[in-house]
């Protein structure tokens, strides 16, 4: 007993460096699992691009793919990393009831979002635009969609599943205050999320 | 250290909402652009211009990268730079293509004969 209180008043042993993120590891983990997953997003959206500008016969989206819809989807997510970034900032000032309300109404958005997202594909592919083929032209337009819009939806999918897990986690107010790190890990994740997928709106859908 | 710690957890909250009204804003001055603006290049440049602000916007001020240290914003920057650098590399391979594109056919259905 005696030594153990001896120990936590023993000076803190200094690591060599300083960490890139004081508050977690895991922060800084995060930072490096993103900056990966944008290569794997940076890589798919160069091969649409080269794929697109060798292409002579490519369809105008804008004819092709439902705008307005897309419009909305943007929106929407745009509006859960708001109620994302809420949900942090009551977490920091122990706020549960507004924790929970504003992870709730985050992943509710996800959720919508990827309601919609099955919609569209659904109406696409009853429309002819399959991974192989579409009524345009170049079929590859088809397959860099699909490619491109599922890989970013698999995200959202998991970003769902990810805050889900961090609201059942916290629901009796386990990240509150200076505890609310796992909070801001899955809002860089979520914010990522939305990042992409504003890169995904403006290349696929409106240029 | 201690400080540390306090000066990154009381940083000034950006306001959240303006963020959010200017993202909206920003995604529907982009649809506006393709039925506006005639001119391929310039609508193709406005919209990756709009693009790029949006994401910057989401990266710096709902990922924070504004008010964390310089180093974790080099590691968000470092894909950025490989994958300019894999267009770079794309580009000349894309001018081959387009040119190969359409003779290619009589060569193929020619060189049996000669043979």
């Amino acid at each position: 007993m005696s030594e153990a209180v001896v120990d936590s008043h023993a000076p803190v042993q200094q690591p060599a460096e300083s960490p890139v993120t004081p508050e977690s590891w895991g922060k800084l983990g995060m930072w490096v699992f993103l900056a990966g997953d944008a290569m794997s997003f940076g890589g798919l959206l160069a091969g649409y691009g080269a794929m697109r500008a060798s292409s002579p016969d490519w369809p105008n989206p804008l004819d092709s793919l439902g705008i307005q819809l897309t419009a909305f989807m943007t929106f929407l997510l745009i509006v859960s990393s708001f109620t994302m970034v809420k949900a942090l900032s009551a977490a920091k000032h122990s706020d549960l009831p507004n924790f929970r309300k504003y992870l709730l109404l985050t992943i509710i958005g996800g959720a919508i979002f990827l309601g919609l997202q099955a919609y569209e594909w659904t109406h696409l592919t009853q429309v002819g635009m399959t991974m192989s083929g579409n009524p345009w032209g170049a079929p590859l337009f088809g397959t860099t969609f699909y490619i491109l819009t599922g890989f970013h939806g698999c995200h959202v999918f998991g970003g769902v599943v990810y805050l889900t897990c961090v609201l059942f986690a916290g629901m009796n107010g386990k990240f509150l205050g200076k505890n609310s790190s796992p909070v801001e890990i899955v809002g860089l994740y979520w914010h990522f999320v939305d990042l992409v997928w504003i890169l995904v709106f403006t290349f696929v859908y409106l240029l | 250290m201690a400080n540390e710690h306090a000066a990154h957890a009381d940083h000034v909250e950006p306001n959240y909402l303006a963020i959010m009204v200017l993202l909206t804003v920003l995604t529907i001055l982009e649809l506006l652009v393709p039925p506006l603006v005639s001119d391929k290049l310039t609508a193709g440049s406005l919209l990756v211009i709009l693009a790029v602000v949006k994401a910057l916007l989401v990266a710096l001020y709902f990922m924070h990268l504004r008010f964390e240290r310089t180093t974790l914003s080099v590691i968000a920057l470092t894909p950025m730079a490989i994958c300019v650098f894999l267009i770079i590399m794309l580009l000349p391979d894309l001018t081959s293509t387009t040119r190969t594109y359409t003779p290619a056919e009589p060569t193929a259905v020619s060189e049996p004969a000669g043979h």
